[in-house]
């Protein structure tokens, strides 16, 4: 299936989750903020959230330091 | 009428400053009208604002308040002496956002940190050598109100975590998230978007190194919510955090936070 992230296009496997997608990107999942079609989506519901075709994923990514 | 150091005057035509001068304040060598450096012979009008202030002497908190208010005209200082504005992490962003935040006169900040001032932070946080040890909520107050005394601080000492973020946080005009942590970054831009929908967010994500000054920017999430830094370089052995770049993407938060208390940004509401 297609979903878009950030604003581009990406093809996923059908079971995609939140984690997954997560895992796929090799993003550590406590350093970003996810939101699933506008909507925030907390940590906790990462595993059990799961995607499909069409959902604007955004992700803001934060790298340590300050 | 007139105002001489924020008290208001009778005006008489044909007034100079050196006329205000010896009357109010005989010692003054340096004068302000309406904002602009002024001579003794500068004449004066109807309405004018002048400060007159005697340079080495400790002004008044009254008299910094005029001074500021001369330098960054009325409306401007009203504004910002009117925010509340609340700073996430005392490291080396926090401390030199909360400085640049004090310096302009901003009337009330919310400093909040569980940590100490350690030997390692001296090389870019705004603290000295004989704070080291002192809970950096304390030592940072004092520090501010050596700068300013007319601000008006609140310490948190809290060690925060997500679900608490709201509780101390849902009144002030903008956050200025400065944490270390980046789990902390992200926590604090999902309580924001979540739970405080009046509060302005300005972030922050790779300033470590000595890269590019020009890679460190200010991003818009969406309005009211700013990221700014060049979302890469992250702090970590071999890149270590340096008080010059820190110092960069720090005034890149306090410029976009004053920009959305004068109105120039968008805020969240």
């Amino acid at each position: 299936m297609t979903i878009t992230i950030n604003g581009k296009n990406k093809t996923t496997q059908d079971t995609s989750t939140v984690a997954t997608l997560l895992a796929s990107l090799q993003l550590a999942p406590e350093t970003v903020v996810i939101e699933l079609n506008t909507k925030i989506i907390l940590p906790d519901t990462y595993q059990s959230t799961t995607l499909s075709e069409g959902d604007q994923v955004e992700i803001i990514r934060f790298v340590g330091g300050g | 009428m007139i105002r001489v150091n924020e008290k208001s005057i009778h005006y008489q035509e044909g007034t100079s400053i050196n006329d205000l001068v010896n009357k109010f304040k005989p010692a003054a060598d340096i004068f302000i009208v309406n904002g602009f450096p002024a001579s003794t012979d500068t004449p004066v009008h109807d309405g004018d604002r002048c400060v007159l202030i005697k340079k080495g002497s400790i002004p008044t908190p009254d008299e910094m308040d005029s001074l500021l208010l001369a330098r960054h005209t009325p409306g401007v200082h009203t504004k910002i002496k009117n925010s509340v504005v609340a700073i996430l992490g005392l490291g080396g962003l926090g401390s030199a956002v909360a400085g640049a935040m004090a310096k302009i006169g901003v009337g009330k900040l919310l400093l909040s940190d569980y940590d100490v001032v350690e030997p390692s932070n001296l090389n870019r946080q705004h603290y000295f050598v004989d704070q080291i040890g002192m809970q950096k909520t304390r030592a940072l107050q004092d520090n501010l109100l050596r700068m300013n005394p007319s601000i008006h601080l609140e310490l948190i000492d809290t060690v925060l975590e997500e679900s608490i973020l709201s509780h101390f946080f849902s009144d002030v005009d903008v956050l200025i998230e400065c944490f270390d942590s980046p789990a902390m970054k992200a926590a604090t831009l999902r309580s924001v978007l979540r739970e405080m929908e009046h509060v302005s967010y300005v972030g922050s994500s790779g300033m470590a190194g000595y890269g590019s000054n020009n890679s460190i920017r200010t991003t818009m999430i969406s309005p009211g919510i700013y990221i700014v830094g060049d979302e890469k370089s992250e702090a970590r052995p071999g890149m270590g955090l340096m008080a010059p770049r820190v110092g960069i993407a720090a005034h890149h938060m306090a410029n976009q936070a004053l920009r959305i208390l004068l109105g120039v940004e968008q805020s969240r509401q």
